[in-house]
């Protein structure tokens, strides 16, 4: 918890320095053979990732490490890059600075549950999406709440300024929203018993259910009203990049190292590894 | 800019800003009268009075006030079962001014403490002499003395409550803090122009604040 908070302030801070220092930076993107700077960067063993360090089963800090799906897939691109996952370096990024992160070059890569988007795709390029979650519900295991309709009058928890807590408010007014700074709060909070339902991505509610010491105590409710196709955000320069880091899925998949990534991670709530249709790896600029 | 030119970011905005001044007033109201009795405590006669406001204003003034209002929620609200209100938006606007109140009164109680320092000791016995009470002495001499040498330092307490009041936001109160992560969250390109609107929005509420407490300060001082 304490760390969670330090970890916020440094980023935060972070981020006020890098808005200070963009302008003064001198950038080379895409060298003149038409090959990413990513590969450069991945031979060397200076690959930046940004990640979050709050997600369960997608991107978990603890203590210097992080852990989660989107840290595999993270792997799976510095190895596909022709670099060294285990010299990776990972940075905490929240919801709000991700965009700014790329920018300022503070991270080269982003994987950390980042929904594409029209207004994203004008500040950042995204390859992928890897996997495609949806908005849902984790309620108690007891609880009658069957989807998102059920939830008129009842209390539903998700953090402050996100895009779930936007769509609560706007498609089901009629629930009475409840805002955090963080999901753990939120699941606290349906833990002891003072909201009734916690809304975010699928994906990562099904972090939270799988967290040993609330094993048995939660479900995801299974009915997504949304569709959040994640992407690997990288600079808006860097098309080559974007395919290459394509192509790398695209072999991560043929070589069962997608799956091998998901079970070790977010298959350990019981949930099978979803296909990835690699066809629909369409987002990169041509 | 034009992330404010959308009415519903604008109505946002300014909802958020309202929430702030809601927040202040009821909590510098009920800072203000915690705070007197405090004071009161702490100065009285009675042990047990002196060390439940010392007691107060220690937990208090040395505790984050975040965690203080996440007590607010998961300790009263959740675990002792205090609510305010069935609307989620209204209990947790009281459960906020309440860790707010609780906080602030610290602040108050050891600035009018200090102003009563200021009253000549003289006064007090003098009073003592005539056969006044303790809480007569307090009410008729001292206090109306102290509260008028306090008035700068319970201006910036204001300055600082109001501030502080974007802290209610971890508890999901809709105020200045939560919008501002809202818009960055829905307008990620404009993030320095939204964070300037709402920190220059803060400078200007709380300029005239504190020009007019000076004022009133000049004007109410004791002349001695």
């Amino acid at each position: 918890m304490r760390m969670k908070r330090l970890a916020a302030v440094a980023a935060v801070a972070v981020l006020a320095l890098g808005v200070a220092a963009c302008g003064s930076e001198s950038e080379t993107p895409g060298t003149p053979s038409g090959e990413s700077p990513l590969v450069g960067k991945a031979t060397a063993g200076t690959l930046k990732f940004g990640v979050k360090a709050d997600q369960p089963g997608l991107g978990l800090q603890t203590g210097s490490t992080y852990e989660g799906f989107d840290v595999e897939i993270a792997k799976i691109i510095a190895k596909g890059l022709g670099g060294d996952p285990a010299k990776n370096t990972y940075v905490t990024t929240v919801s709000a600075n991700r965009e700014p992160f790329i920018q300022s070059g503070q991270v080269d890569i982003v994987v950390a549950t980042y929904t594409i988007n029209d207004d994203r795709k004008k500040k950042v390029n995204f390859a992928g999406p890897y996997y495609t979650a949806g908005q849902d519900l984790l309620v108690k295991t007891d609880s009658t709440i069957a989807g998102p309709e059920g939830l008129e009058g009842k209390k539903v928890c998700s953090v402050a300024g996100s895009t779930p807590a936007k769509r609560i408010k706007e498609q089901f007014p009629k629930a009475q929203l409840q805002e955090f700074d963080a999901y753990s709060k939120c699941v606290e909070a349906l833990n002891n018993g003072t909201v009734d339902a916690v809304t975010t991505d699928d994906i990562i509610l099904a972090g939270y259910a799988a967290q040993s010491q609330f094993a048995g105590k939660f479900k995801v409710v299974g009915k997504p009203f949304s569709s959040e196709p994640y992407g690997i955000g990288l600079k808006l320069e860097d098309k080559a990049g974007c395919n290459k880091i394509n192509d790398i899925l695209k072999a991560a998949v043929a070589d069962g190292s997608y799956k091998a990534a998901w079970d070790a991670t977010l298959g350990k709530s019981g949930t099978p590894a979803p296909t990835l249709d690699v066809s629909k790896l369409s987002n990169c600029p041509a | 800019m034009d992330v404010f030119s959308d009415p519903a970011n604008l109505q946002l905005y300014i909802d958020s800003f309202l929430m702030i001044l809601k927040l202040t007033g009821a909590s510098s109201l009920l800072a203000l009268v915690l705070g007197l009795l405090l004071a009161a405590c702490r100065v009285s006669p009675v042990p047990v009075l002196r060390a439940v406001g010392a007691g107060w204003v220690h937990l208090f003034r040395n505790t984050p006030l975040t965690l203080i209002i996440l007590f607010c929620f998961f300790g009263l609200y959740s675990a002792v079962g205090v609510e305010f209100s069935d609307d989620i938006h209204v209990n947790n606007y009281w459960l906020a001014v309440t860790g707010l109140s609780a906080y602030t009164a610290a602040f108050v109680c050891e600035a009018i403490r200090s102003g009563i320092n200021t009253v000549p000791l003289g006064q007090a016995e003098a009073a003592r002499a005539l056969g006044l009470t303790f809480a007569q002495n307090l009410r008729l001499i001292i206090l109306p003395q102290a509260m008028r040498s306090v008035v700068a330092p319970l201006g910036s307490i204001v300055i600082a409550l109001t501030k502080n009041a974007t802290i209610a936001g971890v508890i999901g109160v809709a105020e200045a803090s939560n919008a501002m992560k809202t818009l960055i969250e829905a307008r990620g390109d404009q993030t320095i122009a939204i964070f300037a609107v709402f920190a220059l929005t803060f400078v200007a509420l709380l300029v005239p604040v504190g020009y007019g407490f000076s004022a009133l300060a000049n004007r109410l001082a004791v002349r001695r």
